[in-house]
């Protein structure tokens, strides 16, 4: 039997570094808006793998059922991703009134014309 | 078995997640993502948080591919391409992620029964829900009725968000659309 | 899409189920995996595949903005309104025992019911409303 350990943790870790990576480095406000969701994700991961207890199931009340996984992080992340999506389409048309008035998405470009506008 | 498909499927988002931070083509990068939402969705699955796996299969998968794709027929298809890499951003990256990984060397084990998020408010619920609101699932009935405060302000971010959107790109309808 | 006849067919079969089952979704939401949230989601991915396939013009014909507009802010009202009638009849904030005080197992579910329409509601307007606010800007260059 192979044990994860604390296999989950690190891979949670890695992928927000990714997303952090992302969303600094990458000019393109689109691809900050992904990294931003990756990142998002790598929190559910980890409230959900803390969650988990083994030989648990999901918890739903059946009969002969005796162990469940805790139903607390379950909830906080139920709800955390309808508000992610709802905070990502505020980004993406904050994008989209962008690249209307300047004519581009990246963002050095964006700061390049505002300093011209000077 | 469960254990092997969970560092599978991890590895694999690893892998994705990479591959997406690096593509130039945003529309592929955007199909990437909703395969990247898609895995975890399987990955909740296997956690048991089957409630989470659903949300995030309907919206990450659905409705967040689709407002990165009317974003991108909107503006461009193609990131610039970027010669140098963020050496500034990448330290920052390294330095936070290894004291992250130190702080949950500290952390209980995958699935821990005596771990300590385990030990408060969750038994009463597991034990006590069934009767206090006659509903077998849990997950609802700490979402809608002992969290019922959390969820109204949740509602309520979403509401805001909504005007929001339908404030910066105009009202969804016109006069000439009802006629 | 003028010409895809395929879309177009499989479609109409598959958009009445999508919504049936996020009805299901809404309504089941107590007993097995679902709940407002998601129905919300699903059932304004519906709407979404039909605005694909049929065009924007087409879907604000059956799907009225002005309506979705309304329905925005009426979940929350509903969520909102079931707060405030416990906190009338005298007991707390969202306190659904306060509905049915006779039997409070049943007063908590009715409440939790009037809750996940509310949230069902308003999930599904605002991602339709957020849907049809991408897709009507026009590219301006």
């Amino acid at each position: 039997m192979i044990s994860v350990g604390l296999f989950n943790y690190w891979a949670c870790m890695v992928l927000m570094m990714i997303g952090l990576y992302t969303a600094i480095a990458r000019p393109n406000l689109v691809k900050k808006l992904i990294g931003l969701s990756i990142f998002q994700v790598s929190v559910f991961l980890l409230y959900i793998t803390v969650g988990k207890v083994s030989g648990g199931t999901a918890p739903i009340l059946g009969e002969g059922i005796e162990a469940y996984s805790n139903p607390l992080p379950h909830v906080l992340i139920l709800t955390a991703i309808v508000v992610g999506i709802a905070t990502l389409s505020l980004g993406l048309a904050l994008v989209v009134r962008i690249g209307e008035a300047y004519d581009t998405i990246e963002e050095d470009e964006i700061i390049e014309r505002d300093i011209v506008n000077d | 078995m469960t254990e092997i498909l969970d560092i599978a499927l991890l590895s694999f988002m690893i892998v994705l997640a990479i591959a997406v931070s690096r593509m130039q083509n945003l529309f592929m990068a955007a199909m990437m993502t909703g395969i990247f939402s898609f895995l975890s969705a399987i990955v909740f699955t296997l956690l048991d948080a089957v409630d989470v796996a659903f949300t995030e299969a309907a919206v990450g998968a659905g409705v967040s591919t689709v407002l990165l794709l009317g974003t991108l027929s909107l503006t461009t298809r193609e990131e610039k391409i970027v010669k140098k890499n963020n050496a500034l951003a990448l330290l920052v990256v390294l330095i936070t992620g290894s004291a992250l990984i130190y702080g949950t060397l500290d952390m209980p084990n995958y699935g821990d029964p005596n771990a300590p998020v385990h030990q408060h408010v969750a038994d009463r619920y597991i034990e006590k829900s069934g009767e206090e609101m006659g509903i077998p699932n849990i997950v609802t009935s700490v979402l809608a009725s002992y969290r019922g405060y959390d969820t109204l302000g949740e509602v309520t971010v979403i509401f805001t968000a909504g005007i929001g959107v339908i404030l910066l790109l105009g009202h969804i309808w016109r006069k000439e659309d009802e006629q | 899409m003028k010409h895809e006849s395929i879309p177009r067919v499989v479609s109409k079969w598959f958009i009445p189920p999508i919504l049936l089952f996020a009805l299901y979704v809404q309504f089941h939401g107590d007993f097995g995996p679902g709940g407002g949230f998601q129905a919300g989601v699903i059932f304004a991915a519906a709407v979404v595949l039909y605005t694909l396939i049929f065009g924007l013009q087409a879907a604000k014909q059956i799907v009225k903005p002005r309506i979705i507009e309304t329905l925005v802010a009426l979940g929350v009202l509903l969520y909102a309104g079931t707060g405030l009638v416990s906190l009338f009849l005298g007991y707390n904030f969202l306190d659904y025992t306060a509905l049915d005080p006779a039997d409070p197992p049943h007063g908590q579910h009715l409440g939790i019911f009037l809750v996940e329409l509310g949230v069902g509601i308003t999930v599904a307007a605002v991602m339709i409303a957020i849907f049809f606010a991408f897709a009507g800007r026009r590219r301006l260059r």
